[in-house]
């Protein structure tokens, strides 16, 4: 690249246009992490970008009626906590609904029927009256709330919303989606690479051609002939074996297309001197091949994997859609439906959902790239 | 506790059967046609037959399931769609006339082609930009890895992400949704992003922009780095400004690649549903072919002749790529 | 130890390329012979041809009297040293060398004091843990000759093994090559090379080959001294002979040839009758052209129209009226002609080469 003599000026244009790209690409999904770790009160009442800073919230307490009170030096009183031992500053209250801020903390109200309020920043209150209260008081209050993080929202999810099934069947579903479709794929790679046969490149073509028919195509004759065969055996028609069968073959275009790039480029006089050498296709396949084309291997497993683990057609058809076998995606879905507007389940069943392939994003992420390229660049 | 040893047996059984095919059909292919301590004639024969043998063994379990998960469901599919809901009457051309006279299917061929336009253009634009610029910053890897990052989230996943932007909250509360409190802050009217006809389009695919741009990005940024310096060189030399050498000099040498991105996310584009499901299942004027064919396969009990008409379209959308594909692939071959 | 025997050789591609034409060719037991012709001659086809890569159209093929056509590569008792050495990157130097032998489910044992005899000889034995990648171009090339060695094979095949290496590494490893072929009187070795340097210092026999024939089959200084044509005379020797148009004026025991329609030359070269009065071309080697003496009669005459000074000898360029090419005159020594100087060059008569007009040399005939 020549960018040396460029001004700073420009410089700094381009430091600044990537720095905002990369913060509109990343906030929507910091966005989601910050609002699941929130308070669910306060996720529903403001924006998670206030997050850090404290929120002042005005609200009403009700204290308790006669069975607390207690009687002192001949008046009756009651004690407590505004904010229920939680952390925060009470700036204002008030004994009114008109006038919730009439007084400041430290202050005592009096009201019309003599009864007389003290409220400290700390939220301890202190009401007294010269009858027995019949029923609890109202205080009015605004209270400065700081920040609450909680995993609270997590373990709701992952106890009450079964996410934590839809977890293992997101896992028993795509391990073996993933490993098997490699397997396959990497023998059929070699053949079409490096085997002589008829029809070779008649078959390179056909997967070729199959790399973009669309998935939906295949949904209803596939539905179809897995339920004659479910009944033909007698049994359950949306199974594992039958999903991963289907994501196998549904990956193999890709799968065969990228590693035959891959094998077809590593040196032919390797291949032939192991040939010289004695060794037969599947020695040389096992012996040779694997070993070497390892980065092809695993930039494809991540491919597979991202991709079955974040499928939700597939899933959502071949394994069904009932409460025990739903895998994340689709337990996802089902709760924006269900539980459309309580975003603290929303946000923390999403930030679930995405953990997984985020890790293994970040952690292979050398391997994913190599992948992509091996695929479209030449 | 259970479920998971079950799910650890049954993951382990798979990929076990799977690789004890391979060496198992080796093996009994090599103890049948033998290649040692037999005549010098006896082995050349059989290592000959056994050569044409092989390479089936190899490609079998990928042919078989190619052909039952792929090419069988197409031509299963062109079938279905001359029968009825439930695939047994035969009715002639009345699915297709149905689909030709459906408002729905107009609309949502008509937001296909917007997704179409938009999608592919704007995910390779913001790659290119990008990857052009990440290539001269010092931490231009971080920053591309970021944005990178989004393809490793479902469609679902990130529907919710931007379900959460796209929030609205009426009246005079606060608003919990980024885009509506940024238009608030800036004095402007909250809205109901997602139900505002035609332009409610939109907001979905930024969800599929904010997904592609990283597979574009890396893509690209891999082409420009092949571009040889020499040229750039060259074209400093005589004088050519930066915005002259970017668009006269590095994108004609990368248009092969931009081709190839471009149609990778057109495919998608194609094939994507989970969005427009997760967001709005195709209302207020949002449906594509993709959803709409899930529905009629599901919803209401399903009609089989419907949605594999619905198929057929999005097939046929993709075959003018698929043929280009292939040429590219043979020529490819051939250059060898 | 073998023999290599090709009759009737064949190659043709499916698209009705004929690659190679009709070769015999027979290879003795313990001979080193080189295949030798510019790239796309079809050298390196042949070899693969003999090892078995690549499948033999018509005609047959025999290694140690036994017809191999139809056997695969690792049952002809053939080892080869590939030009990019075809290392497996993944394996250390000693299971490099051992691969073939584990392949072949040859005792442990044996597979280690094979491969430790070839590495010792080699002098490899340092390097056995070690990977291809951390190995210099001249020992990875040692490893593959290894590799062949613990084979113990009736035919070595080497293509193109020292093109990869730098100059210098170059001359050493030929040198090699050639001390390995002594240790080794029995084996037959069969190498490809473009470099005709090679060729001459390696070869017992060359075997010189062009657009999928062979043009002669000699030691090295039987080409040099007598090519049996055109193609041959030019491929062989740098610079390469001058080979200019004739006239053949007088037919018969002594060739009375004319060039460029001035200089009359009389050849002690036999010619049929029937070619008086027919073209053909006269080569002489630019080393064979030495300046006249004054009054001495010049065999060619022209003014030098490039000089180049090589320290150790000059190239004189000598524009002759008549040819289109220059004519090319190696001086030992630095010499004070200058560029635009006329000069008189002449030959022995018996280093002059006369090729009738299909360039087949009359001497040969």
């Amino acid at each position: 690249m020549v960018t040396s003599n460029k001004g700073s000026a420009l410089n700094l244009v381009v430091h600044a246009t990537v720095l905002f790209l990369v913060i509109m690409w990343t906030i929507p999904t910091a966005g989601l992490f910050i609002s699941s770790i929130r308070d669910k009160d306060q996720l529903s009442v403001s924006g998670w970008w206030t997050a850090l800073s404290a929120s002042e919230q005005q609200k009403v307490y009700r204290t308790a009626g006669a069975e607390s009170e207690i009687q002192e030096n001949g008046v009756y009183v009651l004690r407590g906590n505004l904010l229920e031992g939680g952390s925060g500053e009470v700036t204002k209250f008030g004994i009114s609904s008109l006038k919730p801020e009439a007084f400041a903390p430290g202050q005592e109200a009096k009201s019309r029927r003599d009864v007389r309020f003290k409220v400290m920043e700390n939220g301890d209150y202190e009401v007294i009256s010269e009858k027995s209260f019949r029923r609890g008081v109202r205080i009015f209050y605004t209270a400065e709330i700081p920040p609450r993080f909680t995993l609270d929202n997590y373990r709701t999810v992952m106890s009450s919303e079964g996410l934590g099934q839809s977890f293992i069947n997101s896992l028993t579903v795509t391990i073996p989606a993933t490993v098997i479709p490699i397997l396959i794929a990497a023998f059929a790679a070699y053949a079409l690479a490096w085997m002589k046969f008829p029809g070779r490149a008649l078959l390179i073509a056909g997967v070729v051609g199959l790399l973009v028919v669309p998935l939906q195509m295949s949904l209803i004759p596939l539905l179809t002939v897995y339920s004659k065969i479910g009944a033909f055996f007698g049994v359950d028609a949306k199974g594992y074996v039958g999903i991963w069968l289907a994501h196998t073959g549904f990956g193999l275009p890709l799968a065969i297309y990228l590693l035959r790039n891959y094998i077809s480029g590593l040196p032919g006089e390797i291949i032939e001197s192991a040939r010289v050498d004695g060794a037969s296709d599947f020695v040389i396949f096992r012996k040779i091949i694997l070993p070497l084309s390892f980065p092809a291997l695993a930039s494809f497993a991540i491919f597979q994997f991202l991709w079955v683990w974040n499928d939700l057609l597939i899933a959502t058809v071949f394994l069904g859609n009932t409460e025990e076998s739903l895998v994340l995606t689709g337990r996802l879905r089902e709760l924006l439906g269900s539980r459309g507007g309580n975003w603290e389940i929303l946000t923390a069943s999403a930030f679930i959902t995405i953990i997984i392939p985020l890790c293994v994003f970040f952690g292979l992420q050398r391997y994913l790239v190599r992948g992509l390229l091996a695929g479209s660049v030449k | 506790m259970g479920q998971l040893a079950i799910a650890f047996v049954t993951m382990t059984l798979g990929v076990l059967a799977c690789a004890g095919y391979f060496y198992g059909s080796n093996a009994l292919l090599d103890s049948i046609f033998p290649s040692k301590n037999r005549p010098a004639e006896v082995i050349a024969r059989n290592l000959r037959i056994v050569n044409q043998v092989r390479p089936w063994l190899f490609l079998g379990p990928a042919l078989l399931l190619l052909v039952f998960y792929l090419f069988y469901p197409v031509v299963q599919s062109a079938i279905l769609s001359f029968y009825g809901r439930t695939g047994e009457e035969f009715v002639g051309f009345a699915n297709y006339i149905w689909l030709f006279q459906s408002g729905e299917f107009l609309e949502s061929f008509r937001n296909n082609m917007l997704w179409l336009i938009v999608v592919p253009t704007l995910s390779t634009f913001f790659g290119l930009i990008i990857a052009t610029m990440t290539d001269r910053i010092w931490w231009g890897n971080i920053a591309k890895s970021l944005i990178f990052m989004p393809m490793a989230i479902s469609f679902i996943g990130a529907s919710i992400i931007w379900k959460f932007i796209y929030e609205y909250r009426s009246g005079g509360d606060e608003q919990i949704g980024l885009l509506n409190a940024l238009v608030v802050f800036f004095g402007g009217e909250p809205q109901t992003w997602i139900q505002i006809p035609f332009w409610n389009n939109f907001f979905l695919m930024i969800i599929l922009v904010w997904i592609q741009t990283g597979f574009a990005m890396v893509i690209l940024s891999a082409a420009l780095r092949g571009i040889p310096d020499e040229t750039i060189e060259a074209a400093v030399l005589d004088g050519a400004s930066g915005l002259q050498i970017f668009f006269r000099i590095m994108v004609p040498q990368i248009w092969g690649t931009i081709a190839v991105v471009w149609t990778t996310i057109t495919i998608l584009v194609l094939k994507v549903f989970d969005i427009v499901l997760a967001m709005t299942n195709g209302q207020w004027g949002t449906q594509v072919l993709a959803n709409q064919m899930f529905s009629w396969l599901f919803q209401g009990g399903g009609d089989y002749g419907r949605s594999a008409v619905i198929a057929l379209v999005i097939m046929a959308l993709v075959v003018p790529i698929m043929v280009w594909n292939i040429k590219n692939a043979n020529a490819e071959m051939e250059g060898r | 130890m073998a023999n290599v025997k090709l009759t009737n050789v064949k190659k043709v591609y499916s698209n009705n390329v004929e690659v190679m034409r009709d070769i015999n060719l027979d290879i003795k037991q313990g001979e080193f012979i080189v295949f030798v012709g510019p790239s796309g001659c079809g050298k390196s086809t042949l070899l693969r041809m003999i090892s078995g890569l690549e499948d033999i159209s018509s005609g047959t093929l025999e290694i140690d009297n036994q017809d191999v056509t139809q056997v695969p590569p690792s049952l002809r008792g053939v080892a080869m040293v590939f030009q990019s050495y075809a290392l497996y990157p993944h394996m250390t130097v000693y299971d490099n060398m051992a691969f073939s032998l584990q392949i072949a489910k040859i005792d442990k044992k044996e597979v280690d004091a094979q491969v430790r005899r070839a590495a010792e000889m080699l002098q490899l034995t340092p390097y056995l843990d070690r990977l291809p990648k951390a190995l210099s171009g001249g020992q990875r090339q040692r490893v593959a000759i290894g590799r062949a060695i613990v084979r113990r094979p009736k035919v070595f095949l080497f293509d193109e093994p020292l093109s990869n290496l730098d100059a210098a590494l170059r001359v050493a490893t030929r040198m090699e090559i050639a001390n390995l072929k002594e240790s080794m009187p029995d084996s037959t070795m069969i190498y490809v090379t473009h470099d005709q340097v090679e060729a001459m210092t390696l070869a017992d026999r060359i075997v010189l080959l062009s657009a999928g024939n062979i043009e002669q089959v000699g030691s090295p200084l039987d080409l040099y001294a007598n090519p049996e044509n055109v193609f041959v005379a030019k491929f062989i020797g740098s610079p390469a002979m001058n080979v200019m148009p004739c006239i053949v004026e007088t037919a018969g025991e002594n060739t009375q040839i004319k060039v460029a329609n001035t200089f009359s030359i009389n050849t002690p070269i036999a010619s049929p009758a029937g070619d008086s009065g027919k073209p053909g071309f006269f080569g002489v080697r630019p080393e064979d052209l030495a300046l006249a003496q004054d009054g001495e009669p010049a065999l060619l005459e022209g003014e030098v129209s490039f000089v180049e000074s090589l320290g150790e000898a000059t190239l004189l360029y000598i524009t002759v009226p008549g040819l289109e090419e220059a004519v090319i005159s190696k001086q030992q020594g630095t010499l004070q002609i200058q560029k635009g100087d006329t000069i008189r060059v002449t030959a022995v008569p018996e280093k002059l080469h006369l090729f009738n007009q299909d360039e087949q040399s009359y001497r040969c005939l």
